[in-house]
């Protein structure tokens, strides 16, 4: 590669943060270009190492990443080139690092905000060394046919329409990046195409001017003529006047200084780019306008006509004989990005999952509906919240207050049950906080817990069948069933456990319906005849009470029957629960208790003195 | 936005800071300087600034314009009593001052009060920034215009990666200083440092001065880059970045200032002239710039009612917003010969924005702005490239079409700015 050449078709580049999207577009030029091998090397991202997929036309391909620009540049010797996404606080920095390596020779800095005294040291350093630095503050640049930076020229579709896949006859240089592509538009619409463009940066100091470009653009003999727009503010392009009248530069350069309206605006209204400000007479767009005409540059009265003059000056060098045919190359197809091809309503597809309870893809979650700032205005609490995520409605408030009643009484009860034994030895094992309360929760079942759905089954059932209470206790001990939800150690019929009786009375007081608790109790009476510790537990009394509530909710019998099965009743006692499990979890922790070792004495070893032999 | 201006008060605050810092304590910088501004308590400053009382002051407006001397606004040696009752007859009051770059009218509301310092020697230091190295610039015959005896200013460069302690700086100095020439090194390359670390771009003392054998600085100019903010916010301290004197912003300049503020993308908007009837509502810093350019350039600078950009990908709520104030501006009034007026919704080719999105926001605007769009007779032009930008134009032209407002688009094989001309040629010249 000639040294007036940045890139040629075998370029190999670094993207230096995580962008992801510059890359595959990088990649999508190179195919529509038909270059052999993609023109990313590799990813350097200090977040992390591994691979990224990118599309290489339809098919998916890894690019590697790397912690350092050293690790990157080991792995890959060949590749000169850094395009650095790293942000305005640490681009400096980064593309010093890359200037300072013996493989990288081009640098683009796409951050706007590098400070100044930071970039005139990196210029230095760069001209110093014999390296390139496109930017700061640029989208980059292009070279048909060859290498394409990040973002630059915009969409396929672009790239395409300005036949930006195969090289022109003239040099483009622009200091706006944003105008670069309109500069590529209106070259490609005027002549026959570009050889290479690039934007310097709107910066007071771009590390490279237009004239450093142009003057590459001098050297090299594809490129006929040359094309630039400038900006008001600085001096650089008198440093263009200078070379055309020291014969450095030569071609046709056809140029336009924007900001030719600045001396309407009152004193200080800075326009988009830093550098765009006159200091002195000899920064205004006119007098540089003026002053490149004078010097033989070809300027528009406008950007007008901008493009007439350069389809002019193209037409003249075509009718002298300079500029050669092109064999127009047909690039081949990118596939639409899937995103995109949404966005233009051009494909469909089946989902694999339906959500009906919330939806995150808003500009605010919501629950059922309903958003999640106006869950907590409107003061819907947990009870209101689970009516959303579990019911899919919008409970009354006794309804809520009835679940957040419920979840209170069963959060804990005590550290001997099941699954608060299992969560408190796991703890001990040195589990983490999931794992402990995980062998807790899965201790949660028919045996532990798990009364409250059976309890609901059960006097579903005798009260669907109209059953007398008396009738229902002799058909259940038929089929063998115990009846669940009734029974309990301590309480009985005089001496009533308390929970059970604030329940109660709470659906007694709110709730439009409660037969199912009215036969339940009705079913109390004949237990407690037997025995006076058969009344209807804590368990019992959720069970049927969410029967009630079910239906005071103007549930379906059949939709309960299949809430019920679905374990819905349980899952009460889960939330509840869980939150006595984390209790014990953290209790444990902050006891700081061993490993637990279940004592010898506490087993019964009644252990064969051999096994039986089988034959 | 890259080199702004700062105050007289704050460039002395960071000196008093940074110089015994820079010079190892051999340079001693002491201030006795207060910023008054409309609703200073003056009683409190007084209390925590007992000097006031005591010692004769200066007073200046502190508000990024020169040549304070030569309009009148300079009070010199004045007892607190007089500097108070002079800064309350000019508070708030909006004055003509007359600059080497013309005269630029403004409304004065910062003043500087010092202690006022007896002296003889006046000098002259200046320290420029360049792409390869930066200036420092002496001269004798400080406090007069400088250009007047710019014979008598040294320069010493100091190229960028260079140290100054690597530079002869007694030896640049003129031989006259005698006995000062040791101080004075010290001071420059103080000064130096701090321009370098604290990331200035620009520094002027005309004319400093000794007393006691520290330097006292009786006037500041200095720019800092406020790229380097991120890097110098704890040495800067409490520093603001104060608008050009003469740059009083409108209501709808201000809001736009607001929104541009609160979000990572860019909007910006100066009203030139309500009564103009070409409006722009251009996408991009660099292209805003050329849709102006070329209303001035065909002719029609008069009619140039705004410059004005939007970029960096602003949520439909912000160019709803956007739009919406031009638009406000913009229909206030009908024409008094009842001409058209033209909304230029203008833009070069983008490489990530989605035009129909953009798009949205600009047309809730219009659609709510119907009635009042008919009323004052306005066209709308519309010029963009981009992704999406074909759906982007078709939803636009529609828009037109069921509102009943005549609305043209056009692509990227369109020139970007023809849409002025078209505008322009035909209507504006009736």
């Amino acid at each position: 590669m000639k040294n007036y050449e940045l890139f040629d078709e075998n370029t190999t580049a670094f993207i230096y943060g995580t962008q992801q999207r510059a890359a595959q577009r990088m990649l999508d030029f190179d195919y529509l270009c038909k270059r052999k091998k993609p023109s990313v090397a590799g990813f350097i991202t200090p977040t992390g190492v591994g691979n990224y997929k990118l599309f290489w036309g339809t098919k998916e391909i890894t690019i590697p990443r790397y912690l350092t620009v050293a690790d990157a540049i080991k792995e890959n010797p060949d590749a000169d080139v850094m395009v650095n996404f790293a942000s305005e606080r640490s681009c400096a920095e980064s593309t010093m690092e890359a200037l300072e390596t013996k493989n990288i020779r081009t640098i683009i800095m796409i951050a706007e905000g590098v400070p100044q005294r930071d970039v005139r040291k990196i210029a230095k350093l760069a001209k110093e060394k014999g390296k390139w630095i496109i930017g700061p503050a640029t989208v980059g640049g292009i070279k048909p046919g060859c290498f394409k930076i990040g973002n630059a020229a915009g969409t396929v579709e672009n790239i395409r329409d300005t036949k930006l896949y195969r090289p022109g006859s003239v040099g483009f240089v622009s200091v706006s990046g944003g105008l670069s592509n309109e500069g590529y538009n209106i070259v490609a619409r005027n002549t026959d195409g570009i050889y290479e463009g690039y934007a310097v940066g709107g910066d007071v100091y771009p590390a490279t001017t237009l004239i450093d470009h142009l003057l590459r653009y001098e050297l090299n003999p594809n490129i006929k003529m040359m094309v630039a727009l400038g900006e008001v503010g600085g001096k650089d392009e008198y440093q263009i006047i200078q070379a055309i009248k020291d014969k450095k530069i030569t071609k046709p350069l056809v140029m336009w200084v924007t900001g030719t309206c600045a001396e309407m605006l009152p004193g200080g209204v800075q326009f988009g780019h830093a550098g765009a400000k006159a200091d002195s007479k000899e920064d205004t767009a006119k007098a540089k306008n003026a002053a490149l005409r004078k010097a033989g540059v070809v300027v528009p009265n406008s950007f007008e006509d901008y493009d007439e003059k350069i389809k002019m000056t193209f037409d003249k060098l075509k009718a002298e004989g300079k500029i050669e045919e092109i064999v127009e190359p047909t690039p081949p197809n990118i596939p639409m990005d899937y995103a995109q091809a949404v966005a233009e309503g051009l494909v469909r597809k089946s989902t694999n999952f339906v959500s009906t309870i919330c939806d995150e893809t808003g500009e605010i979650h919501n629950y059922c509906g309903v958003p999640i700032n106006q869950v907590i205005k409107e003061k819907y609490g947990i009870g209101g919240v689970l009516g959303l995520l579990w019911f899919k409605k919008d409970l009354p408030q006794y309804a809520r207050d009835f679940i957040e009643l419920v979840i209170q009484i069963v959060a804990d009860h005590g550290p001997a049950v099941s699954g608060a034994h299992n969560t408190i030895v796991t703890a001990r094992a040195g589990k983490s906080l999931i794992e402990s309360i995980v062998s807790g929760i899965v201790t949660i079942g028919p045996r532990f817990g798990g009364a409250v759905n059976g309890a609901a089954k059960h006097f579903s059932w005798g009260i669907e069948n109209d059953l007398e209470p008396r009738e229902f206790i002799n058909q259940m001990k038929k089929k063998n069933v115990r009846v669940q939800g009734i029974g309990h150690k301590i309480h009985s019929i005089d001496n009533p456990d308390e929970r059970c009786e604030i329940m109660m009375n709470f659906a007694k007081d709110h709730f439009p319906k409660h037969s199912l608790l009215d036969y339940a109790l009705s079913v109390q009476d004949v237990t407690t005849m037997k025995k006076n510790t058969l009344i209807l537990n804590v368990d019992g009394t959720i069970g049927v009470l969410f029967v009630d509530l079910l239906k005071s909710l103007n549930y379906s019998d059949d939709e309960i029957k299949d809430m019920i099965d679905m374990g819905f009743f349980n899952a009460f006692f889960i939330i509840g629960r869980t939150m006595g499990f984390m209790g014990h979890y953290f209790d444990q922790k902050r006891l700081k208790t061993p490993l637990y070792r279940h004592p010898w004495d506490d087993i019964l070893y009644d252990v064969p003195n051999k096994p039986e032999k089988v034959k | 936005m890259a080199q702004k201006g700062i105050r007289e008060f704050d460039a002395k605050r960071m000196m008093s800071k940074a110089l015994p810092d820079f010079s190892n304590g051999k340079i001693k910088f002491e201030t006795n300087q207060v910023l008054i501004e409309t609703n200073t308590n003056l009683k409190k400053l007084e209390q925590e600034n007992p000097w006031l009382k005591t010692e004769k002051l200066v007073a200046k407006p502190d508000q990024l314009f020169g040549k304070r001397g030569l309009n009148n606004l300079l009070y010199v040696n004045k007892s607190w009593t007089e500097v108070q009752e002079w800064i309350n007859e000019r508070m708030n009051k909006t004055v003509t001052i007359k600059q080497t770059t013309g005269e630029t009218t403004g409304e004065l509301n910062y003043f500087l009060v010092e202690k006022f310092v007896p002296h003889e020697e006046e000098y002259y230091i200046a320290i420029t920034t360049h792409r390869d190295n930066d200036t420092i610039h002496f001269s004798t015959k400080g406090g007069v215009n400088i250009e007047e005896v710019w014979d008598s200013v040294v320069t010493l460069d100091i190229p960028i990666f260079t140290e100054i302690d690597d530079f002869d700086v007694k030896g640049f100095l003129p031989k006259e200083l005698g006995d000062k020439t040791e101080i004075i090194a010290e001071f420059i390359k103080a000064l130096y440092k701090m321009l370098v670390e604290y990331h200035f771009v620009y520094l002027e003392l005309n004319p400093f001065t000794f007393v006691d054998g520290a330097p006292v600085a009786l006037d500041a100019v200095a720019k800092v880059d406020d790229y380097a903010s991120f890097q110098c916010a704890e040495m800067w301290g409490d520093l603001k970045f104060p608008s050009p004197f003469g740059l009083q912003k409108t209501i709808e300049e201000e809001k736009i200032d607001e929104l541009d503020e609160r979000t990572g993308a860019s909007l910006k908007l100066t009203v030139l002239n309500p009564e103009g009837r070409i409006w722009n509502l251009v996408a991009g810093g660099g292209a805003s710039v050329i849709y102006a350019d070329t209303v001035v350039d065909l002719g029609f600078t008069k009619e140039l009612a705004n410059y004005g950009e939007y970029s960096g990908n602003p949520s439909t709520e912000l160019t709803y917003g956007y739009t919406k104030t031009v638009l406000d501006l913009m229909t206030r009034k009908k024409d008094p010969q009842g001409r058209p007026k033209f909304l230029l919704i203008g833009g070069g080719i983008a490489n990530f924005t989605d035009i129909a999105k953009t798009f949205t926001g600009i047309m809730q605007a219009i659609e709510e702005y119907e009635e009042k769009l008919k009323k004052t007779n306005v066209e709308i032009y519309v010029r963009r490239g981009g992704p999406n930008y074909i759906e982007g134009l078709k939803i636009m032209k529609d828009m037109g079409t069921r509102l009943g407002i005549p609305i043209e688009v056009y692509g990227p094989e369109t020139h970007m700015t023809k849409i002025v001309s078209l505008a322009l040629d035909k209507k504006v010249g009736e």
